[in-house]
């Protein structure tokens, strides 16, 4: 670091490095919700069965 | 300028300057959040819940059995990434554990109790909804036992805390019992007695040739504490303990002959393996002997529940046909 104070503006920037370390962790987020919502629609169906599509609202 | 504009070294930590928020760009890749969940540990924990809900006399949907297995896993994951953050200081001293993604700085330690947290909560209020909150309360009981008890109090406190602390790693079947039947039996506790009563000589044998490491930490294992000679006198004894208990599955009828012959020529195994390490006399047997016997630990502990299992499904299929031949027979 140098002796210069960093102002509020300077910001953050990332190398490309740690841009690629950030686009995998997103990548594998989307993966993980992508799966949870499968598997929560296949729970769903099994613990509720066809009655889910005919409740009364 | 920024506040990190090189990556010529990852791991560097920069300072924040004066009147600016310390934000740190994650240095994480996803395979330090999998490393978090000590994956080799969970896929014991999976394999011997796997056995354990297999084994029941109830059947659960296949997608439910599967969701409760995902959420077991996902709740050892959260107990091991709770107790890398909590150790991650003696984490750093020990050989083994120094590139952990903690003690590495890849990972910050409020990244890892967010992430073990965050887990633990999902997988047991999941896991009540799929499979009945009896399991979600022996998973729940998991995580705050391994984390809490163990990693926070025992761990440091105790010569014993691989004895007590154990019982968090031999809970898992107990859970998967659990979660296909909504109650507990004798049977899955005899499976957790025989993972409670596996796991000192185990950590032992291994702490054995690693008591360097356990002693630079300030970790009060068995050799450290009370002496090689010592140390080698309780795996024996758990030993002997170990050894019948993996037979009793047959004996309540849990399971066949064949888990009989297996789990008795494996106990005899590991009992022999403990007196030759109790008789080691100079310091490179003892360390050859302790390898032998914590790589042995590992395959009797995989055989018997392997054996558990094909026994559970062949066994039927050998009554069968046994009784199909005495019809035969008779006519």
């Amino acid at each position: 670091m140098s002796g210069r104070p960093l102002r509020h503006d300077d910001g953050i920037v990332l190398t490309d490095e740690q841009k690629r370390r950030r686009r995998a962790r997103s990548v594998a987020i989307a993966v993980v919700l992508a799966v949870l919502v499968v598997l929560f629609y296949a729970i769903t169906i099994v613990k509720l069965g066809p009655g889910v599509l005919s409740r009364p609202l | 300028m920024s506040l990190a504009t090189d990556g010529a070294d990852l791991t560097r930590s920069v300072p924040a300057p004066v009147g600016v928020p310390a934000v740190e760009p994650s240095l994480a890749e996803v395979r330090d959040y999998i490393a978090l969940m000590k994956p080799r540990v969970m896929s014991l924990v999976v394999f011997t819940a796997l056995v354990g809900m297999l084994v029941a006399p109830d059947r659960l949907h296949p997608v439910l059995g599967f969701a409760a297995l995902l959420c077991i896993a996902v709740g050892a994951g959260a107990a091991g990434a709770l107790n890398m953050w909590w150790d991650a200081d003696i984490d750093a001293v020990m050989a083994r554990t120094a590139r952990r993604p903690i003690p590495s700085g890849r990972v910050g330690e409020g990244e890892a109790l967010a992430f073990g947290l965050t887990l633990a909560v999902g997988s047991v209020a999941v896991l009540g909804l799929v499979a009945g909150w009896l399991a979600a309360f022996l998973l729940a009981f998991t995580i705050v036992f391994y984390a809490v008890v163990y990693s926070m109090w025992l761990k440091r406190a105790t010569s014993q805390n691989i004895v007590i602390g154990g019982a968090a790693g031999a809970v898992p079947p107990m859970i998967g019992w659990a979660a296909a039947t909504g109650s507990l039996a004798v049977e899955p506790v005899l499976l957790f007695l025989i993972i409670f009563f596996w796991t000192p000589p185990h950590f032992w044998a291994l702490s054995l040739w690693r008591s360097g490491d356990y002693a630079r930490a300030g970790i009060p294992m068995l050799p450290v504490v009370s002496g090689v000679a010592e140390t080698k006198r309780q795996i024996l004894l758990h030993a002997c303990v170990l050894a019948p208990i993996g037979v009793s599955p047959w004996l309540v009828g849990l399971a066949g002959p064949l888990y009989g012959v297996v789990a008795t020529v494996a106990g005899v195994q590991i009992l022999a393996l403990a007196v030759r390490l109790k008789r080691a006399t100079d310091a490179a047997a003892t360390d050859r002997l302790a390898k032998r016997l914590f790589g042995f630990s590992l395959t009797y502990l995989f055989a018997l529940f392997a054996v558990l299992l094909i026994d559970h499904w062949v066994d039927p299929w050998v009554t069968a046909g046994l009784d199909a031949l005495a019809r035969w027979s008779v006519s």
